[in-house]
């Protein structure tokens, strides 16, 4: 049955195509000035094709994700899996679902009618797309993965690890804390990890946002451009081969090569429990 | 009940003062209240967004604006083109999708060995799960628009769409299979039935109920993506349905991308209203697939 | 008239060697009662012969299993399993009707007229004496019915496709002793016209039932004979030993 080797394919055939446009690139930048260039004018006359600007704005943006999706995510899993109340849980488990499936682009539509203004205001800025506003916004799109891939590995957790530190007159937190906790960290982090995946790869929302200005940034409250939100909104004008073409096709395999790395690497902590 | 007193020494309540700095109970009381506005930070916005979307686009939806094209370069009429262009997509990216994906979760359920061939076939299903979205629209660009010369349309977009929902529905269906007991099998095939009578008799019907809730969420996922289709399919103004799949056509996502961030003076009913339908159309999905998986886990027989 | 020939039979899963050089005859239409301590290789042996532990991905066999003169393994598995029928350890009634359980095995061999395979499933129901308790819900699902009409229902299953041979794998072991009873009256009905080979835990159940006894021991025949002769005078020590319930 050669369908199950249909996914090889797939995976093999967008690594192949991405090369054969992106590599073309290297006909004009060597990769070291197309990873660590700091100016990206694609349009410019000669262009400048630089990813750096693009490399710290996702960078920043994801970090500032990770940073607020983290530990509210994993506090929400333990939440979800020891503490809350049965009737509550499955409730609570809708809600986390139900924010899976809103799509991107109502996220950043929200997002952009709601947070951005509100930072706007906050921070006294002259516009309120901003990288805050994209971790912001990108950090609620990482949480159900996060929350519901946690929440498995806190439950998978053998229940008598629990009951034994109870047994020595532990409290339900230092059960949790001490033992439990621990237990399920190789699925917690596969958890961030492919929490994390999903903000790199996230182009919608980020899009409406950050404010894509292609600069280096030098703060948090200025817009950025991530790698993801470049290829979106300049393939549309970059003439087919040309070198703008090249380059964002470059792009995308950097992309590719992220997302790859961080979901073999979520998949091996995953199975690393199992045993 | 106070759990310190068990790790307490049974000393004076003033030696017991000094040698607790910290108490675990109220630490407990701290922790779980973190956890607890965790969660709510969570859940708050959640519930906020629909009902900022259901309150400001209810006002949008009336018949026309469902069923009428778009005019003025969006200022008003409908948005049925982008409603029907969504349909079209999804459809087009089940028809290739579903087929491939559940024969692979058959191949891999039923027929693999447990060797290296297969664990490279499941990472590769992980793989291309976690492929952003925005590549799959550049895949989709280079593949089947330029190389294949399908040209920006509804073809080259159903099929990109349906690359990207292929591991939802290989994944659904896998775990479908796999949790029909391995006895039935052994059963119908002790009975002198071959493998793919055992498939075709025993374990695809029991399994279907899996299989057709990935179905419905691979297409609850393609009716709200935006970046795989920007270059594949997507037109803006496009006052006329589609003619054939070599068309392109409108779709709900990127109307909504597009009268939010690139035309100006868009009423907010029609922005709001637009959210409304494409999250309506999502939840629905969702929700269908959730009501399916609980009927049948009622009505499971073993 | 000889049934099964078995010749220098050496059975492997992966490393474990589950099966030692193991020659027999087995004559048609009596019972033959399989005996021995867990692990002793008996459920390996009764899955031979229906060519159950191919299923199994790390399976390897060296020797030969003759049915009526020809080797099992150069037949078809789907003929050699309608010919040699299995009733399994814990009834595994499939998730259908009762009737469509009946008719299973007759509809994967081709027969889709409906009819044809009404008149076998009551035959099989009949025989199975299971007839009278469900002739009136035959559409209902099989899990309704009690574990001992399960048992009944899964024989009914294996009779209708018309074997030769039934192989019973412990089939009592889930049941209660009335329900028990009724199965080993089955099968001393069924014997004048299959040849039957019952794997059992129950050394009173062997003795009762069988014609002739093998006892099997660490993945080896160590004796087999009439049952009157194992039981009173077993040739090996260690038959003598299990028999008497010294280990096991």
């Amino acid at each position: 049955m050669f369908c199950g080797l249909a996914s090889i394919f797939f995976v093999v055939l967008i690594f192949l195509f991405l090369l054969k446009e992106g590599l073309a690139v290297f006909k004009t930048v060597t990769p070291p000035q197309f990873l660590f260039g700091k100016s990206w004018y694609p349009i410019s006359e000669p262009p400048h094709l630089g990813i750096l600007p693009l490399i710290l704005g996702s960078l920043m943006v994801t970090l500032g994700a990770a940073l607020i999706s983290i530990p509210i995510g994993v506090a929400c899993a333990v939440y979800i899996a020891e503490v809350a109340p049965l009737k509550i849980k499955e409730i609570l488990k809708s809600g986390i679902e139900l924010l899976a499936a809103i799509p991107s682009v109502v996220l950043g539509f929200i997002g952009m009618v709601t947070l951005v203004p509100w930072i706007k205001s906050i921070f006294h800025l002259p516009t309120g797309l901003t990288a805050l506003s994209g971790a912001v916004m990108l950090a609620f799109m990482a949480m159900p993965t996060i929350v519901s891939i946690a929440e498995d590995a806190l439950y998978s957790v053998p229940k008598t690890y629990k009951e034994g530190a109870l047994a020595l007159g532990a409290t339900h937190w230092q059960a949790i804390h001490r033992v439990i906790l621990p237990a399920a960290s190789s699925g917690i982090m596969a958890a961030v990890m492919l929490g994390i995946g999903r903000v790199i790869g996230e182009t919608m929302a980020v899009m409406m946002i950050t404010g894509n200005a292609a600069v280096i940034p030098h703060s948090i409250l200025q817009p950025v451009r991530t790698l993801t939100a470049t290829i979106a909104a300049e393939m549309g004008e970059a003439v087919v081969g040309s070198e703008h073409y090249f380059a964002l096709f470059a792009v995308g395999i950097v992309l590719f090569v992220i997302s790859f790395i961080v979901n073999v690497g979520a998949d091996l902590f995953l199975h690393k429990k199992e045993q | 009940m106070n759990d310190s007193t068990v790790v307490d020494s049974p000393a004076s309540p003033a030696l017991k003062l000094k040698k607790r700095s910290r108490d675990p109970v109220l630490t407990q009381r701290l922790a779980f209240a973190f956890l607890f506005i965790s969660t709510l930070l969570i859940i708050v916005p959640v519930g906020l967004i629909i009902v900022i979307i259901v309150q400001k686009g209810l006002p949008g939806i009336t018949w026309q604006f469902l069923t009428d094209i778009p005019r003025q370069g969006m200022r008003s009429g409908g948005i049925f083109p982008a409603i029907l262009g969504t349909i079209y997509l999804v459809s087009g990216a089940i028809v290739f999708a579903l087929p491939i994906g559940l024969l692979s979760a058959v191949y891999l359920s039923e027929y693999a060995r447990g060797n290296f061939l297969t664990r490279l076939i499941k990472l590769a299903i992980v793989n291309l799960a976690g492929v952003p979205s925005v590549v799959y629209g550049l895949f989709g660009l280079a593949l089947f628009v330029t190389f294949f010369k399908l040209g920006a349309s509804i073809l080259s977009g159903a099929l990109t769409l349906g690359i990207m929902i292929l591991p939802i529905i290989i994944t659904a269906s896998l775990e479908a299979l796999e949790s029909v007991p391995q006895s039935f099998r052994e059963a119908s095939r002790s009975l002198g039935a071959s493998r793919w009578q055992t498939i075709r008799y025993v374990v695809l019907p029991n399994a279907i109920s899996g299989i057709i809730t990935g179905t419905i969420l691979g297409l609850g996922r393609a009716a709200g993506e935006t970046a795989p289709i920007l270059f594949t399919v997507a037109a803006f103004y496009l006052p006329q349905l589609p003619g054939s799949v070599f068309d392109q056509v409108m779709a709900l996502p990127y109307h909504l991308y597009v009268i939010s961030t690139q035309v100006p003076n868009v009423d907010e009913k029609i922005r709001y209203g637009t959210a409304l339908v494409l999250l309506a159309m999502v939840l629905f999905m969702n929700l269908a697939a959730v009501v399916i998986r609980c009927r049948f886990r009622k009505k499971k027989k073993w | 008239m000889v049934e099964f020939l078995i010749k220098d039979l050496n059975i492997w899963f992966g490393q474990i060697h589950a099966m030692k050089n193991v020659n027999m005859e087995i004559g048609s239409k009596q019972i033959l009662s399989v005996i021995g301590p867990a692990n002793s290789g008996k459920t390996t042996f009764l899955r031979m012969l229906n060519r159950l532990n191919e299923l199994n991905d790390n399976f390897r066999m060296t020797g030969e299993v003759l049915f009526g003169g020809r080797d099992i393994v150069e037949m078809d598995p789907e003929t050699v399993r309608k010919k040699i029928g299995m009733v399994f350890a814990l009834p595994l009634p499939l998730p259908m009707s009762i009737f469509d359980n009946v008719a299973y095995g007759v509809k994967v061999s081709g027969v889709r007229n409906r009819k044809l395979q009404a008149a076998a499933v009551e035959k099989a129901l009949k025989q199975a004496y299971l007839w009278d308790e469900v002739k009136d819900r035959l559409n209902t699902s099989a899990f309704k019915l009690s574990g001992g009409q399960q048992q009944r229902l899964c024989i009914a299953r294996t009779l209708a496709v018309e074997p030769r041979v039934i192989l019973f794998d412990e089939p009592c072991s889930g049941l209660d002793p009335i329900s028990t009873a009724k199965v080993e009256e089955a099968m001393l009905v069924l014997k004048k016209d299959y040849t039957i080979i019952l794997v059992t835990n129950n050394v009173k159940q062997a003795a009762r039932v069988g014609d002739r006894t093998a006892f099997f021991l660490s993945s080896e025949l160590v004796e087999m004979d009439g049952t009157d002769k194992i039981f009173t005078a077993p040739r090996d020590k260690r038959t003598d030993g299990y028999i008497r319930g010294k280990f096991g």
